[in-house]
């Protein structure tokens, strides 16, 4: 592999919040590997001073007028909730042994 | 001759003339389906006593002779959120997920009076060029069912090309609606960017996606882009201009028109067939009375390369609201929070989704974001000045759709670089945002093959213009799969 080797790849899957079998993670690295060789075509693209493209149209992006209107009902939001007390979402504990037990 | 074999144009006439009813057209279609299904599996969701109810509805409340998608069927694809209806992306990771809002487009066939009569499979989160990739079920192209349908909107087009519903809904962020449509022998077209909203389509790669039509004919295809264009300030990207009658016009022929037709869109790799095919329809415009060029897209060889970054590098940010905290999949082993995220998503996701992720979060990863998402940004530019450049002293771009005809299901390579490269003829079109047709060009082994048009900027009149003569002058689009 001379692009991306079994130690980046893990360090992506921790940051892709993914996690592998070992075999997996092999065959990803080979994979991205070729990717990147395929995508390295365009080291050959003259780029200078060339700007980056970023959307679909040669427009800025705009915001909508900030006015105040009417939110979606409490209710169903939650309706795709898994866990929920209170009307809140439950979810596990965030730290380990953490305070109070909590 | 069932009533299915009709345009939406006579469908709409039957319906003001009281000759047949909105309930029994969906009966039809309902009937078909039936039959079909399980054949084809188009379908992952279907809503017939809902789809019923409301034709019963309208057929009560008097056909309304100016609207005329009124009463007639469509199907959407799994990615565009429905409000009380499944909505999975074709995903693990939605399997029981029930919007509680419709996307734009949803509010726009629901105003246009058209009835949803299901969702329509697909790959996962619209990644991949099959079908093969949804979680839930494999759909088989209605030509030979040995073949896949092409993806993502492989539902949409094998849905329309059985005969199961007149019209569909799909989306194309690389050639996911002209893909299926060639391999189906079918119409669709991917509008300019910012033409459809994108609010409540599940996103892929955002600066990339768009909703647009599959139908049998083009006319057909141009009155539900009528129905689904306009401007939405739920989407930030939303083109604020009027929308034209994508009709108007269409019956003007291509006499004078300046077509065309880039040299690296002939090269090598090419089957026999398309080829053929692409080289009769040449014949054909000129015969009509176009002027028939060759030109240069110099840069379309790195249109694949540029677009997996940028795709994947958008795909690995949007993905990353699937987290099993408040909707989706969330894993029953996670016993933390971060076990929440990385098991629900390392559970809920499927290999291709997963692989995309990676490779976005690789190239936007520290160090590699100047060597990769940069100069694919950089190489975008390049192909749109392409494309203006061409258009500057022409009208349309044409050529094949893909490079081959469907292909076997289970027979895909598994190398994804050499997969990732059959959309070396569509996905040029989605970096530089110009609208582009699939149409029936002919047929290559016995399988459709599909004739791309390419318009600048907000020109879907013309595509629709030459398509439609195009479409006057030839058979194809008459021709059916026996099911």
């Amino acid at each position: 592999m001379k692009n991306i080797d079994v130690k980046e790849v893990r360090h992506v899957a921790v940051l892709s919040k993914l996690e592998f079998q070992e075999d997996e993670i092999l065959g990803f690295t080979k994979q991205i590997d070729d990717i990147i060789t395929m995508v390295e075509q365009l080291d050959e693209v003259d780029t200078t001073n060339v700007p980056v493209t970023t959307h679909g149209l040669n427009v800025s992006s705009v915001m909508r007028k900030d006015i105040a209107t009417p939110g979606m009902d409490r209710d169903e939001l939650f309706k795709n909730v898994k866990t929920q007390q209170d009307g809140l979402i439950k979810v596990p504990a965030m730290i380990d042994n953490g305070e109070a037990g909590a | 001759m069932t009533v299915l074999d009709h345009t939406l144009e006579e469908l709409h006439d039957l319906l003001v003339k009281k000759e047949t009813t909105a309930e029994a057209i969906m009966k039809a279609v309902y009937k078909r389906i039936a039959e079909t299904e399980d054949k084809v599996g188009a379908f992952i969701t279907l809503t017939e006593e809902d789809a019923l109810e409301k034709a019963r509805e309208m057929d009560a409340a008097g056909i309304d002779p100016n609207n005329i998608l009124s009463g007639l069927p469509i199907g959407i694809k799994d990615n565009i959120v429905t409000k009380g209806v499944l909505t999975t992306a074709a995903s693990k990771m939605l399997e029981d997920f029930i919007p509680v809002y419709d996307a734009t487009v949803m509010e726009k066939v629901e105003h246009a009076g058209m009835i949803s009569v299901g969702k329509l499979n697909m790959d996962e989160f619209a990644m991949g060029g099959s079908t093969e990739r949804s979680a839930f079920k494999v759909t088989h192209n209605p030509w030979n069912l040995a073949k896949v349908p092409g993806g993502s909107s492989g539902g949409s087009a094998a849905a329309v090309a059985a005969g199961q519903v007149p019209m569909t809904l799909g989306t194309d962020t690389g050639g996911s609606i002209r893909q299926p449509a060639a391999f189906n022998g079918i119409v669709g077209l991917k509008p300019t960017y910012g033409r459809v909203s994108r609010f409540g389509l599940i996103a892929f790669a955002s600066s990339l996606d768009q909703i647009g039509p599959l139908t049998r004919t083009v006319k057909d295809n141009a009155l539900v882009l009528n129905a689904i264009s306009g401007y939405d300030e739920k989407d930030s990207m939303s083109y604020n201009e009027t929308t034209p009658d994508f009709t108007a016009g269409i019956e003007d022929g291509v006499k004078g028109m300046k077509i065309g037709v880039p040299k690296e869109y002939l090269q090598e790799g090419l089957e026999a067939g398309v080829k053929e095919a692409v080289l009769k329809a040449i014949e054909t415009f000129k015969e009509l009375g176009a002027i028939v060029e060759e030109v240069s897209l110099p840069h379309s060889k790195y249109g694949v390369p540029a677009y997996y970054i940028i795709a994947s590098s958008e795909a690995s940010s949007n993905l990353q609201r699937f987290d099993g905290i408040r909707y989706g999949y969330r894993s029953p082993n996670a016993k933390t929070l971060e076990e929440v995220y990385v098991k629900s998503r390392s559970e809920g996701f499927g290999m291709e989704v997963k692989r995309r992720i990676m490779l976005g979060t690789f190239s936007l990863s520290s160090g590699f974001y100047d060597a990769h998402f940069k100069k694919a940004g950089q190489t975008r530019t390049l192909i749109r000045r392409d494309f203006e450049k061409v258009f500057e002293d022409y009208d349309l771009i044409l050529g094949p759709t893909t490079t081959t005809t469907a292909f076997n299901i289970g027979g895909q390579v598994h190398d994804p670089v050499a997969m990732y490269l059959s959309d070396i003829l569509t996905v040029p079109v989605n970096l530089a945002g110009v609208p582009a047709i699939s149409i029936p060009a002919g047929f290559s082994n016995g399988l459709p093959v599909g004739l791309q048009l390419i318009a600048n900027h907000f020109d879907e009149q013309t595509i629709y213009q030459a398509a439609y003569a195009f479409e006057q002058a030839t058979d194809f689009h008459k021709e059916k799969p026996n099911l």
